[in-house]
């Protein structure tokens, strides 16, 4: 009796301390994803540290880079990266809209498993593949087709045509920016078709049953309902596109000069990074690549965080 | 009835609008998909997996650059996949209503969509300056360190599947609770565990950022972890962007490779989610 009452002690103590092992083990594990963070962030300033004290604040609206006068500014960058996924966002958002309203309101229920999954096939494409694409397929189709006509049409407007100037080459903001757009439509678009479902059967029913069109009950009940996770899911997508590397890379032209015409090369923060880090000689060369990586990582990390709130929020109502 | 007619127009014009953005996202998936296949099987041939990378001008494969890729990926995996699982399990077992867990929750979604190229600087700055030079090894952290997130995240997900009554009923059998969770929970889910980790695998096969910094490339054969190795992506950078055609070639071969391999793995993964009625 006392045998087997010490036995099942002993049994519970080894499951205590197995348990507090267990626990710790994870704990450990779970915190190497915040040292990563953290990691990430002092890496960066110290790796910047030289670059940010000689150029200070002006390094941002600083246009020049030069590495022979080691005069650097990331303002360019800083334009592309922010021009280009605009063009991303002011494409990518309306169709992804379309997809998330097709697929949730109006195809047959055979044909929504197989459709989500080849939307999700088109995020699962890495984006040197877009890259590559885009180089020898996009570029001279844009160049071809699509260029003529905006600098005929747009590019006539006055004041307005200074955004369409310059002969087309194919290279340079805008095929970047429409290829991100292809890129980031299937992020958008699977949020948006998540934060739709989300939406009680009932209240899109009532509306219905009252003789709401298709279009009355999304612009009505769902868009309203589901507000904040479109916005998280749009954020979602900005971020993916600031931070888009190879694809915009090869398409982009990698020049470091600020053109209001977004049929002109330009580059971006994560394409300079791509280009010229492996190559870049001097330290204040390395530094000032090491804080435009300093930037871009704060810009995206706000702009998920932003996101990451939204779609927490709308998670809360919906619990 | 002018009202109702011009709603109904409204709707037909929406409704197409829909359709057309659907047809449009599609149209680009079957125009890449068919741009690889038409550009990249004229260029396959066994020697793409019998000889190394080649200079300009001359026959050659892509050996190493394959055997590179398969060796970082595999080392990446082996420390992403216990670490993503042990802090996954964190998550969902132990922190419940818990401020740390939040934290590491959120967090955690923020690395999932950070630029990777941001993670190559990262690991530069830890190992390739303080090791004097790039390498396999630090290649393969940074490609780890992108999993990571993707295998927590899944893991976490999984794991919130298993019925609680599942956890209770060992619990009441006396079993402590790592062993409730190893011998139990663990077992339950473990479909959908590795779905996640499938998924992350196919999530850095294709990655070339991170690699830029860290591995670099090699364009011989190498299989030294401390040297600088070549690896599909950065060589498809290099030889894409060169103006030698035989180069170009190479690259749209191994852009249909890496591709094919991707799909492959992200159907099975879905296949395998399905088949465990583990889906998402």
């Amino acid at each position: 009796m006392v045998a087997v009452r010490e036995r099942a002690t002993r049994r519970r103590a080894s499951g205590g301390a197995g348990d507090a092992a267990f626990h710790g083990l994870t704990i450990f594990f779970a915190t190497l994803v915040l040292m990563i963070l953290g990691g990430v962030i002092v890496s960066l300033i110290y790796g910047a540290w030289p670059a940010l004290r000689k150029f200070g604040l002006g390094f941002i609206v600083n246009g020049a880079w030069n590495p022979v006068t080691e005069n650097f500014g990331a303002l360019a960058p800083i334009y592309g990266t922010i021009v280009t996924s605009l063009i991303a966002m002011l494409i990518g958002i309306p169709v992804a809209f379309g997809v998330a309203l097709f697929i949730t309101e109006l195809c047959p229920k055979w044909l929504k498993r197989p459709l989500g999954t080849m939307i999700e096939l088109l995020a699962a494409i890495p984006s040197i593949i877009y890259g590559i694409w885009g180089l020898f397929v996009l570029a001279p189709a844009i160049q071809e087709y699509i260029e003529p006509a905006l600098i005929d049409t747009l590019g006539e407007i006055p004041g307005f045509g200074i955004l369409f100037a310059g002969p087309p080459l194919g290279i340079g903001v805008l095929t970047a920016g429409f290829i991100l757009a292809i890129m980031v439509l299937p992020f958008i678009a699977s949020v948006m078709r998540d934060v739709f479902e989300t939406v009680p059967p009932m209240l899109k029913e009532s509306a219905y049953g009252l003789g709401a069109t298709t279009t009355e009950v999304v612009t009505r009940v769902v868009l309203p309902y589901a507000r904040v996770g479109v916005i998280g899911g749009v954020l979602l997508g900005l971020g993916r596109a600031l931070g888009e590397t190879m694809a915009v890379t090869f398409v982009i032209g990698n020049s470091h000069h600020v053109n209001a015409s977004i049929l002109q090369p330009g580059t971006t923060i994560s394409a300079a990074l791509a280009n010229e880090f492996t190559e870049a000689v001097g330290d204040m060369y390395q530094a000032s690549l090491i804080a435009l990586g300093f930037i871009l990582f704060i810009i995206t990390f706000f702009v998920l965080a932003a996101a990451k709130l939204m779609l927490l929020r709308l998670q809360k109502n919906a619990g | 009835m002018q009202l109702y007619a011009r709603r109904r127009l409204g709707n037909y014009v929406v409704v197409g609008l829909s359709l057309a953005a659907t047809g449009f996202g599609l149209l680009f998936l079957v125009f890449v998909l068919g741009t690889l296949l038409a550009n990249g099987v004229g260029a396959l041939s066994p020697t793409l997996f019998t000889q190394a990378t080649p200079p300009p001008g001359s026959a050659g494969g892509l050996m190493n650059a394959i055997f590179g890729s398969l060796v970082m990926t595999a080392i990446a995996t082996l420390i992403g996949t216990p670490t993503g699982i042990l802090a996954g399990t964190f998550l969902a077992e132990y922190a419940h209503n818990n401020k740390l867990g939040e934290f590491v929750r959120f967090i955690n979604d923020i690395l999932l969509s950070a630029p990777s190229i941001i993670i190559g600087l990262f690991v530069y700055a830890i190992l390739v300056v303080p090791m004097g030079h790039f390498s396999a090894w630090a290649g393969s952290v940074a490609l780890a360190i992108i999993m990571i997130p993707v295998i927590v995240r899944t893991t976490e997900d999984m794991l919130n599947l298993v019925p609680n009554a599942l956890r209770e009923a060992a619990a009441a059998l006396g079993a402590p609770k790592w062993k409730v969770i190893v011998t139990v929970t663990y077992r339950s889910a473990v479909q959908g565990m590795l779905t996640g980790v499938l998924l992350a695998v196919a999530r850095i096969s294709g990655e070339t950022a991170p690699l830029l910094f860290t591995a670099l490339n090699n364009q011989f054969w190498s299989s030294n972890l401390d040297r600088p190795m070549a690896n599909l992506p950065v060589v498809i950078f290099q030889f894409a962007m060169s103006p030698y055609a035989d180069w170009q070639a190479l690259a749209w071969a191994g852009a249909l490779l890496i591709t094919a391999a991707i799909l492959v793995l992200n159907i099975g993964a879905r296949f395998f989610a399905s088949w465990s009625g583990l889906q998402k």
